[in-house]
This record gives structure tokens, sequence and C-alpha cells, in this order.
């Protein structure tokens, strides 16, 4: 899968890397100062306790937040600040800590909004409904019958998704993600409120979905299990401040992070 | 007693005796009730995309009528000044996205609300200064809009149905089928519904709410155009004609903000209801009473179904 613009990297190589980056809302500190990088096919975990800023984090590299300090270097481009649809454009794709799914729109046409930024005949023909945007709409769909293969949700392609449970919203948010052919994937908590069953099956999809098709993924988990098994790195923010990076063992090991996770003795 | 049987039998014997009077009343209520649908549905379209109720849809429909008589006048062939005022709708929705909206996101409902009534003010003033003040008279015959009325033989007496009428139940039918279309079967139309749903979700797959919002105040202005053209066409194209506006407020109390069938649905009832209301019962209240009967039966609506016909119902966790 390869993301429209911009140079190559190759795996192993930063894909991303952010920079002394800083955001604050009035007087808090939701970020401070905070540097790491994620590599071309790594599954990076960001993890921290609640308030630690690991959603702003995210919120940051998609452009829904604009750092007061601090450079994001994504792809070789720097730069202090980038709306959401650049980031998109750019092969960044998200899903959301509480599902945001188009609740009135089957899942089917929720995967589809994922394939906008790919399809491109313009209004015109759309309105005639005639040509090629009528042949554009068959080659998209294939892509995106594919992916709802892939994800075995072939049984739920007519359901409004406000009326599936949570389990499946949340792949099939995936789904709408995965329809972007991203680069890079930013998973905001993928199985929050899951039942074990559920988590393993997001799990698999996870390591499928970095397998197969070679996407980087940057997600945000509190399951601490869950986030051993999957990554090959993990940065521990507490408080906004970074407190370790490395490996799951290196960071299992470390004190500081033992603390924050367990509190310390005053 | 008397006064019971003046309400509860009286009209229905009425509509027994002269059944002709009957169908020809349903009719005006019809053709009406299809102009209430226009306009409402210009209103729903933005108010899904963006929670704007967009209070200038009213002068919206003044200004495109203005722009197409005006260009006329001027000397330019009816069906090239329609093609323009196309353009200018276009114009309109980009200026209104880039000037009004741009500036405003993310700011409460009401701030948004009251931007458009500077619009209304401004395109007020601006259509003033262009055009004049003075009515003007709808270029039916030079778009090919048939005029006159075929008189049907029917229980005994005569319908009359106006051409125009027909024409105009013809076109918004057609327009609504392309828009429902359009909004079910396409990329943007897609996305025109992502955006609705969910502002930040549309915004991460790199859905554009700029272009957007152009593409729905767009769709609003040519909906204002055939409403101009076809309100225009009935009465006089004039700036006291923005007041229909207020009439699509019931409807979208009965139809709820946020549905296109709704507000169809919507519109046809009141127009309807506001004919047949009229002309049975208001003689017993001495008439006129068809300004105001649309909000009574939206009120009574209003506390069965607050949501409206086909309005979501909200169900909020606490």
């Amino acid at each position: 899968m390869k993301a429209p613009g911009g140079p190559e990297v190759a795996a192993g190589d930063v894909l991303l890397s952010v920079e002394d980056v800083s955001l604050a809302f009035g007087g808090v500190k939701a970020v401070n100062d905070v540097s790491f990088d994620i590599r071309k096919g790594e599954i990076r975990a960001i993890i921290g306790p609640n308030g630690a800023g690991k959603t702003s984090m995210l919120n940051i590299i998609n452009g829904f937040y604009h750092p007061q300090q601090g450079r994001i270097t994504f792809k070789g481009e720097t730069r202090a600040k980038m709306r959401p649809h650049d980031a998109a454009a750019g092969g960044i794709a998200r899903t959301f800590q509480n599902v945001a799914l188009f609740r009135g729109m089957t899942s089917l046409d929720n995967i589809m909004a994922g394939r906008t930024l790919r399809m491109n005949k313009n209004l015109f023909w759309q309105l005639l409904r005639f040509g090629p945007a009528m042949k554009e709409e068959v080659e998209h769909r294939a892509r995106v019958e594919e992916i709802i293969d892939f994800l075995k949700i072939q049984e739920i392609r007519r359901t409004p998704v406000g009326r599936l449970p949570y389990g499946l919203q949340k792949r099939v948010e995936l789904g709408r993600a995965l329809a972007m052919e991203p680069e890079l994937l930013l998973l905001d908590e993928p199985m929050a409120g899951m039942n074990l069953e559920e988590k393993e099956d997001m799990s698999r999809f996870i390591l499928d979905v970095n397998d197969h098709f070679g996407t980087t993924v940057a997600l945000i988990e509190h399951d601490m299990g869950v986030v051993m098994d999957l990554s090959d790195r993990v940065v521990v923010l507490d408080h906004g401040v970074k407190i370790a990076d490395g490996t799951p063992d290196q960071v299992k090991s470390n004190q500081a992070v033992i603390d924050a996770y367990l509190g310390v003795a005053h | 007693m008397d006064l019971l049987y003046k309400i509860l039998i009286d009209p229905f014997v009425q509509m027994g005796a002269a059944p002709d009077l009957l169908v020809q009343t349903l009719w005006e209520g019809l053709v009406s009730g299809v102009l209430y649908s226009l306009i409402a549905l210009g209103f729903v379209l933005i108010f899904k995309a963006s929670g704007v109720f967009n209070f200038a849809q009213g002068i919206m429909v003044v200004f495109a009528a203005l722009t197409l008589v005006g260009l006329h006048e001027i000397g330019v062939p009816a069906f090239i000044a329609l093609g323009l005022t196309i353009v200018v709708m276009f114009g309109l929705a980009y200026l209104v996205e880039r000037l009004m909206l741009r500036p405003l996101v993310n700011q409460p409902d009401i701030i948004l609300f009251m931007a458009t009534f500077g619009l209304t003010y401004f395109l007020i003033g601006f259509g003033e200064l262009v055009f004049g003040g003075n009515p003007k008279k709808m270029i039916t015959s030079q778009l090919y809009l048939p005029s006159g009325a075929y008189d049907i033989k029917m229980f005994g007496g005569f319908v009359s149905l106006q051409k125009i009428d027909i024409a105009a139940a013809v076109i918004v039918s057609l327009m609504v089928i392309s828009l429902a279309l359009f909004f079910q079967k396409t990329r943007i139309g897609r996305a025109l519904r992502a955006v609705a749903d969910s502002h930040k979700a549309a915004l991460s797959v790199g859905i554009s709410l700029e272009q957007i919002w152009v593409v729905v105040w767009f769709a609003a202005g040519i909906v204002a155009l055939v409403t101009g053209i076809m309100w225009g066409a009935r009465s006089e194209v004039s700036f006291s004609l923005q007041i229909i506006a207020l009439k699509a407020l019931p409807v979208l109390i009965l139809g709820g903000f946020t549905s296109i069938p709704g507000a169809i649905i919507g519109g046809l009832i009141i127009g309807i209801g506001e004919k047949i209301g009229e002309f049975y019962w208001g003689p017993l209240l001495g008439s006129g009473i068809e300004s105001w009967l649309a909000y009574v039966i939206a009120l009574i609506f209003l506390l069965f179904r607050p949501q409206g016909l086909f309005g979501e119902k909200i169900i909020e966790r606490i």
C-alpha cells in the first residue's frame, strides 16, 4: 500500500519524528517538550496513566491540534502545523477513543467514505452518475469489499452502524481507516471496552495489517498485556512528559514507569 | 350543539355535497405544499451538513429570482440568464464559506445563526442597490413555463388545474429525486452525509469541510432559485417574498430539521391542512386563518412528537 505524494521511506527508517513538542490548553500543559520517533513498518505504542497526554499527542500528529512549540517531520517533510485534511492526504489515518463513525450510514458506506481522497472524478460526472464517475465507484467498491472480507464483517455490510454492538463498531472504524490505505495508522485505544475475545480478534487484525500491508501502526492502549505482546517499541508519557522509551522489556523494568503506574510514597 | 355541529359535522357534509370543490381545494393545498417543501428543503440541506439554521434562505430565494429577472431585463437571453444565475449562486456559496463560515468554525451555533441574520440584511441591501426595490415580473414564458389552466370535468363540476402548478410539481419531484440519488450514490453525497454525522470523523478520512460547505450552500442556492422561479410565477418577484421563509418553520417542526423526506411530507401536510382549514373551517372564525393555522398544526404536533415526523430521536446517556 502506498499513499499518494511524498517521498518513499524504506522499512526501518524514521517515518515520523516528533521533536520538542509542547501543547497547552490555557494553563494546563497537556504535552510538555516531548520527542520520539516512529519507524517505518513497526508497531509503536504510546502508553501512560489517565491524563498523560496520549490522545493529545495523537491529535497533534493527525493535525487536530496545533502544538505551540516543536516540530513534526513526516516522510522527511517538517512542519509546524498541518490541517487534518492534509494529514489524511499525506497518508495518516486514525480511529478514535470513543468510536466516531457516521452513525446514520451503513458499514459499507462508512468504509467507502474512507476512499474519499482516492476518488477524484469531478462534481459534474458525479451529478450525472455516469461515465468515469460510475467506473470509479465500481473500482473502489471492489477494494472496499476486500477490506470487508479481511475484517470478516460481510454480514453487517448493509446495517446502519448505529445499530451495531460496540466491538463491531470499532472494527468498522478500523475498516474505514484501512480504506484510506494509510502509511501510518493511528489507533486510539482500539480495545477499550472490549471483552477478551474481541480483544484477541482486534490484536490479530492489527498484527495482520502490519504484516500483510506493511502499515506502520501507532497505538494508545491501556491493557498492558496487549501492549507488551503487540508492540515493537513503547513510549511512556506521564503528565505530558516523556518518562521512558524503548522495547517492552526495557519499559517494563523502568522505575519511573512503575512509579507512574503504581504511584510513589512521598 | 349548533356550534359543535358547525365544527364537527357541517364541513364534512359540505365536502360530500361538492366533491369537485374538495378536489380543487386539495389540489391547491398540494401545490402550495410542494412549494413549502422546497423552501424547507433549502433549510434542511444546510442544517444537516453544518448544524446552522440558515435564516437567509428566504432572502436567497428573492436574490436568486431577482438576479434571473434582472439579467433578463438588461437584455440577456432567458436561458443564458438562468445559467449565469446558477454561477452567481455558486459565487455566493463560495463567498459565504470563505468570509462567514470559515472564520466562525467551532463557534457556538447561535453565533452562526446570528451571522445568517447578517447575511440576510446584507443581501437585502445589496439586492436593492443592484436591482432596485420595485417588484418585478418573473420571466415565465421566456423560460417556456406553461401558463393557462386545464379545466377537468369531475363530479358534476369543474376542477381547474393551473399548468404552471403542474409544472412546479413535476420539476420539484424531479429535483428531489435527483438530490436523493446524489446523496445516496456519489462520493460527494456520501461525504455530505458523513459531515452531517460527525465532523471529526469526516476530517480524519480527509473530507474537506470547506469544500462540503460550498457544495451544500450551492445546493441550497439552486433550491432557492427554483423556489424563486416557481413562487415568482404565481405572484411577483419582490423583497416581501422572503416572508415565505417563515412558512418553512412549521414545516421543519413537523418534518424534523434533519430529514429530507420530512421536509417534503411536512410541506404537503401544512399546505393541504392550511387550504382545507381555511376553506371549510375558516368561515367559522371570520376567515383569514390561513396565515396562522400552520403554526397551530405544528404546535399540536410538537406535543406528541418533539423530534418531528422523521427527526432523529435523541437519546442522551447521562
